[in-house]
């Protein structure tokens, strides 16, 4: 078992090839800019094609197609770049095609900045492209984390057909931590793509596979949009992941996901050395939410959602609880951190203290 | 002639757009005066005999609606 | 002894759903009839645009893959590039190829990858009822050029092989017709060495096909036939506008 020093956006690269991806089509966006170059060099090395695409719009499409081979494939951006995949990826959602997208997010809206931010969470967990669907969304926080949820982010979309994002930010992406890296030699569970009888090959010794979104009947149509549902309340019963630190006794609860959740840990920690009985509720799936660590809270008193954007998780948050538990916010934007120091003030205003 | 050919027509099928009348070089075709299923006036071989199987009515058929077959002379 | 005309393997039996006199139909043959002379059925992938020939599906008897507006090249890159033994290709018309999908296209070619675009030229967005596309004539009348199209205000009629000639990438561009036997040959043959020119390795190539629209036009099949050869071969001539050297 090997341990590397990685940078985040280098972290994707390596857990994609090492999940047996071997097509990366991308496009120069910055804080994500390493993605593309990583797998400019080791896509070929690993005997796949990388191909730097003259928009994000065909690069999510060049997806579209190689997945509909039954090839695992990926794209990365930052949320501009996403915004422009959005038609894209409802189409391979609709056509319940598996790929992995990455979104290593920047300031917004509009050009916003090359900072980090989270404000893209509602375009990933309610879909910012049209039609009913969904997508899995984990959302690491750490480099070792963005390594191994890249490659489960493979096998989630190749077990429920499915796109699946994988949402980081700048910092995230920037930042460079040791990363414990798959033993190849090993049988991986996240390297082995099943069999895909559905995929365009050719006919060869089979009927003809056809991959198409147009249902242009209605009773067509609805019963695939139903039979999407399903698929989604299935993915809801069995994947929702959260890390929950220190909440057995807590009277106060912090929601956060990403760089804020790791942020947000120092401030418990500072609140538990004063006597404060406060816990931190990380989300990693951000679809399916995991609503199921919010519920039966007798002891809590109130939950503090951190995030960097100006409020987007905290409506989630406020559903699962429905309305047992007062949700308070805290965030900050525009590329700015929040200070633990901050939030353990905003913890200690909670508390009563 | 070195060819002699068997035009058949799926009526239900033709919509009656007329180009294999129109390219017909031998006018052995016509559209038909009573509709089809689908309303349209249908292509009909009107003069069998007269065809050589040029297959010019295959070719500028949109909705591969005809069929020829060619028969060299002299063969039954 | 006798030999029929008849339908191809590749094709299907589903009745068209296009217009009487519509020239899809008759493509859809050529192309089928292409594929099967080449033995490929079972190794080609084809890309359906968004337009008339969007349910390309119901039509063609082997893998089809039905693209979002204007993307069908880069669908076809991302195929081809995990499939490079197979034969793909586009079926786009001038709305999704030309306006919409026109950067895809551009830089299919300038990768030169080994596809080949179909690429249906009748002047306008046909499943949309009639409106202007890139190719419409000058005064051409359209649902959105109501007093026929005014250069100065809708801008001129591009020539895609034309525009596509200078990227090396490109290995062979032409355009023919599909208004009379004659030229129904010819482009059958084009269309054979467009992609006997992609499974020989040597690059992206694109055949237009000058095509009717009675329906939007507002002619019969048989006016149509005329309008297309007195109006749009001035804009459109016909002939092989690229063809490297290897390409047979």
């Amino acid at each position: 078992m090997s341990r590397v020093l990685m940078k985040g956006n280098d972290a994707i690269g390596a857990g994609a090839i090492a999940a047996n991806c071997r097509y990366y089509y991308g496009y120069p966006i910055t804080p994500q800019n390493e993605i593309g170059e990583y797998m400019s060099s080791e896509m070929p090395k690993a005997g796949g094609v990388f191909i730097q695409a003259e928009s994000e719009v065909a690069a999510i499409n060049m997806v579209y197609g190689t997945s509909a081979t039954g090839a695992r494939v990926m794209t990365s951006s930052s949320g501009p770049g996403i915004s422009l995949k959005m038609e894209g990826i409802s189409y391979i959602a609709a056509a319940e095609l598996p790929c992995v997208i990455v979104n290593i997010m920047r300031g917004g809206p509009g050009l916003g900045n090359i900072a980090p931010s989270q404000s893209d969470y509602f375009q990933a967990t309610k879909g910012g492209g049209h039609g009913d669907y969904r997508l899995i969304v984990l959302a690491p926080s750490s480099v070792q984390e963005i390594y191994d949820f890249t490659r489960q982010a493979f096998y989630l979309a190749d077990k429920y057909r499915i796109p699946a994002i994988i949402l980081g930010d700048g910092f995230l992406g920037q930042m460079m931590e040791v990363v414990e890296l798959a033993d190849s030699a090993k049988d991986d569970e996240y390297a082995r793509i099943p069999e895909k009888p559905w995929a365009i090959t050719g006919c060869k010794g089979r009927e003809k596979n056809i991959v198409n979104t147009l249902l242009i009947e209605p009773d067509t149509l609805e019963k695939h949009n139903w039979k999407l549902k399903d698929k989604y309340q299935q993915i809801a019963e069995n994947e929702k992941r959260a890390d929950l630190y220190r909440v057995d006794d807590a009277e106060i609860l912090v929601a956060a996901f990403g760089i804020s959740a790791r942020i947000s840990k120092e401030a418990v920690d500072m609140a538990r050395d004063e006597g404060i009985k406060v816990g931190l509720i990380r989300p990693i799936t951000l679809w399916p939410f995991p609503d199921h660590v919010f519920k039966n809270l007798d002891s809590v008193k109130g939950i503090l959602t951190v995030e960097m954007n100006t409020g987007q998780m905290i409506e989630d948050v406020r559903l699962s609880v429905e309305g047992k538990i007062p949700v308070e916010f805290y965030g900050r934007t525009g590329g700015n951190l929040p200070d633990s120091t901050a939030i353990f003030e905003e913890i200690k205003r909670m508390g009563g203290m | 002639m070195a060819f002699k050919g068997k035009v058949t027509i799926d009526r239900e099928k033709c919509k009656g757009c007329g180009l294999c009348v129109e390219f017909c070089p031998r006018g052995t075709l016509e559209l038909d005066k009573k509709i089809n299923t689908q309303g349209y006036n249908p292509a009909v071989v009107t003069d069998q005999d007269n065809c050589n199987a040029c297959g010019f009515c295959f070719l500028v058929c949109p909705d591969m609606v005809v069929e020829v077959e060619k028969i060299k002379e002299g063969s039954k | 002894m006798s030999t029929v005309l008849k339908k191809t393997r590749s094709l299907e039996d589903t009745k068209l759903h296009y217009c009487p006199g519509c020239s899809h139909g008759i493509v859809h043959r050529l192309v089928c009839e292409v594929i099967d002379e080449m033995e490929m059925r079972e190794q080609t992938v084809g890309i359906a645009p968004v337009g008339c020939s969007v349910f390309l599906d119901a039509y063609f008897d082997f893998d089809i893959i039905q693209a979002a507006h204007g993307r069908a090249p880069a669908v076809a890159t991302g195929v081809k590039r995990a499939l490079p033994e197979n034969l793909v290709f586009t079926y786009q018309g001038d709305g999704d190829l030309a306006s919409i999908g026109m950067s895809e296209m551009v830089h299919a070619a300038a990768r030169g990858e080994r596809i080949t675009i179909i690429f249906i030229n009748n002047t306008n967005y046909g499943m949309t009822g009639g409106q202007m596309a890139p190719t419409t004539l000058e005064q051409q009348v359209t649902t959105t050029t109501p007093a026929g199209r005014d250069t100065r205000l809708a801008g001129f009629p591009i020539q895609v092989p034309e525009l596509l000639s200078s990227l090396p990438g490109a290995v062979y561009l032409s355009r023919v017709s599909a208004h009379n036997p004659k030229n129904i040959n010819k482009a059958k043959k084009s269309i054979r060495k467009a992609f006997q020119a992609q499974m020989d390795g040597l690059g992206f190539s694109l055949v237009e096909i000058l095509s009717t629209c009675p329906t939007n036009w507002r002619m019969n099949p048989v006016q149509s036939i005329q309008w297309l050869e007195e109006n749009m071969m001035e804009i459109y001539p016909l002939g092989e506008l690229k063809s490297v050297e290897g390409v047979s």
